[in-house]
């Protein structure tokens, strides 16, 4: 059964390929063997064949031959065949680096795909048994496969998405301009139509699955956006604050490396650090994390924050 | 190719025959670009067995149109473990590249230029470019998608690990390990750069461990190649970058602990081996760690958010340390 659909869209393939002239579907079924008798039953598997083709990305053109009055089919060589490429060994040997980063991801078997149409080119990938890299994407989570496309084919989507700390999901409509993926993090991009602006979603956040809200081709990405300076904005902000700290000696490590200032401190054991914040409740977290090895001295506000984050843990 | 080729389903009853004809129009290119193909090889290549291939090849051998004049496009041998095809017609040369696919190699090529350059940048250029403009329209919207490397704070630590590896040297590490909040000195012999979800990690022998052990670059405080010649065992293995980097190992304790709304990340951030909701938002979540240090600093992170629920021990240790911690404010 499948062998047989096999034979009939190769023949379907290489008598379009073949022909100089768009051909009719009476011709077409006249030149390739599998269709059945009734003309009916033909047309609906004519159909159902010309879209897998197109599914496979084989284009598929129809027109009129000038002189006649019926429409036909034809596929143009052009159009189908991968122009000539050719890389030198180094190329090659970055090309298969790069196929083997979405191993274990969503893209893997688009990246097969390509590599299999590349080696029918002429080209041979080397295998790197010992690669002095070994580069890995992870897609975690349902949500990138949809959104991928959604982007791909430019449409727009709604999908449930989790604030941490306020409860239920929401349902989000957005136009998705793009996927990055910052830190290890996926995040999407786009123009949230509620909301009349441009937001950044986390994927891991998303709760329930994506679906499209719209046709492909109906959102237009303005030619400005820069999905990857959006998702760094959200993701990172300036340091406004500065605050001074009284760190035990030898420790404190993850803050001194980000000091203005180091100086010993009056009392023996310890030294005291100057350095710049954000954000003054994650700073205080991040500060709590050190336990009796670091202490605020000031500004009085991060000073509350922290014994409050403390006095939580005793609560 | 070799064994080293990714698993790929195959023949067998799930595949369709749309995936079957892709496989058998980039067969016959396959087999032109290289005037005559080894059958052992060209399976290996296709991930199908001989058997299979075979079968591939009279499939498209057999291919006939009836009109006008009924003729067989296609005309090729198998003999002695070679293939040879003397007449292709229109399949001469393979289908463009899908948006998928070169979207695919385009996103992790861009990504690979993301690291610090250590010989291979010009490399990627040509690579990239010439790939674009074989794709075509196909190559567009690759550039919506982006994975973003680490800050170039990792840059000097990527450069002497190259170094190191190209020079088979040893290596000497400042490494910061915030779990336990401790900057550490060890000598470490490379064995190769791990890049995994936007972060890079060396990958070595720890002659402190006596283990292969992952070093996140952006934690190396200073790094120095030395003199010495790197000596990793031979039993080394490398970690396998699939199946996560950070594996439970069975010395590690289990601990439980409750989040609420606000520490929900918790989930997210780390490996954790069992999650499940509990009322008002909360979570249950249950990790192994080889160092309960990790867990008392995240406890006291989360304040209010957190609950350490088992083991005991290390509950009280949390309410011990932030007693402590206060004592410093009164």
């Amino acid at each position: 059964m499948s062998r047989r659909k096999t034979e009939r869209l190769l023949s379907l393939v290489v008598c379009l390929l073949s022909a100089r002239r768009y051909l009719t579907a009476s011709q077409i079924r006249a030149a390739v063997p599998g269709y059945p008798d009734s003309f009916d039953a033909f047309k609906r598997m004519f159909e159902r064949d010309k879209d897998e083709l197109r599914e496979l990305g084989i284009p598929l053109e129809t027109g009129i031959n000038s002189g006649d009055d019926e429409a036909g089919y034809r596929i143009s060589r052009q159009a189908y065949e991968l122009p000539d490429i050719r890389l030198e060994p180094d190329e090659v040997a970055m090309l298969g680096l790069a196929a083997r980063v979405w191993r274990q991801a969503e893209l893997a078997g688009a990246a097969d795909g390509a590599l299999l149409k590349l080696r029918a080119a002429g080209i041979d990938p080397e295998s790197l048994s010992q690669p002095r890299i070994e580069p890995r994407v992870k897609t975690a989570g349902p949500a990138f496969g949809p959104l991928w496309e959604a982007v791909r084919d430019r449409r727009p989507v709604t999908f449930g998405y989790r604030v941490p700390g306020r409860g239920a999901p929401l349902l989000r409509n957005l136009e998705p301009w793009g996927v990055v993926c910052r830190r290890g993090r996926w995040y999407v991009v786009g123009q949230d139509t509620d909301r009349a602006a441009e937001r950044v979603f986390r994927l891991s956040r998303i709760e329930g699955p994506v679906s499209f809200a719209g046709p492909a081709g109906s959102v237009s990405v303005p030619p400005d956006a820069d999905v990857r300076a959006a998702v760094h904005d959200w993701d990172r902000e300036a340091s406004p604050h500065m605050c001074v700290l009284k760190v035990r000696a030898a420790t404190g490590h993850g803050l001194r490396r980000y000091a203005e200032r180091i100086e010993a401190a009056s009392e023996a054991g310890w030294d005291l650090v100057e350095l710049g914040y954000s954000d003054t409740a994650w700073f205080s977290e991040h500060i709590a994390s050190f336990g009796a090895d670091v202490v605020v001295l000031e500004p009085s506000d991060l000073r509350d924050a922290v014994m409050g984050r403390l006095k939580g843990v005793l609560a | 190719m070799t064994a080293d080729a990714p698993a790929r389903s195959g023949r067998g009853s799930a595949e369709t025959a749309t995936e079957r004809l892709q496989r058998l129009l980039a067969l016959v290119p396959y087999v032109l670009n290289r005037r005559v193909a080894d059958m052992a090889e060209t399976a290996a290549a296709f991930g199908v067995s001989e058997r299979d291939l075979v079968d591939d090849l009279n499939l498209l051998w057999c291919v006939e149109l009836r009109s006008p004049d009924p003729y067989c496009p296609i005309d090729l041998s198998y003999e002695g473990g070679e293939i040879v095809v003397s007449e292709a017609e229109a399949i001469g040369r393979p289908l463009r590249l899908g948006v998928d696919e070169a979207s695919a190699l385009l996103i992790a090529l861009r990504m690979l230029s993301e690291l610090p350059d250590v010989g291979e940048h010009a490399a990627l250029a040509r690579t990239i470019a010439k790939l674009e403009a074989a794709a075509g329209a196909a190559a567009g919207p690759s550039a919506q998608v982006a994975v973003q490397m680490d800050d170039v704070a990792a840059q000097a630590a990527v450069a002497a690990v190259s170094d190191a590896l190209s020079r088979g040297r040893r290596l000497h590490i400042r490494y910061y390990v915030p779990g336990r909040d401790e900057a550490t000195e060890r000598d470490v012999d490379p064995m190769r750069l791990v890049v995994s979800e936007g972060r890079s990690y060396l990958e070595g022998w720890c002659r402190r461990a006596d283990a292969v052990r992952l070093f996140r670059l952006d934690r190396i405080l200073a790094i120095e190649v030395l003199d010495s010649t790197a000596d990793v065992p031979a039993d080394a293995e490398h970690v396998d970058v699939d199946h996560g980097l950070f594996r439970p190992s069975p010395q590690d304790v289990h601990v439980v602990l409750d989040v609420g709304p606000s520490g929900r990340w918790v989930a997210e951030y780390y490996p954790c081996e069992q999650v499940s909701d509990l009322p008002d938002g909360w979570l249950r979540v249950q990790l192994a760690t080889p160092d309960t240090q990790m867990v008392r600093r995240l406890a006291l992170r989360l304040g209010e958010d957190g609950r350490v629920v088992s083991p005991p021990e290390l509950a009280e240790q949390v309410l011990a340390d932030a007693t402590a911690a206060l004592g410093n404010y009164q």
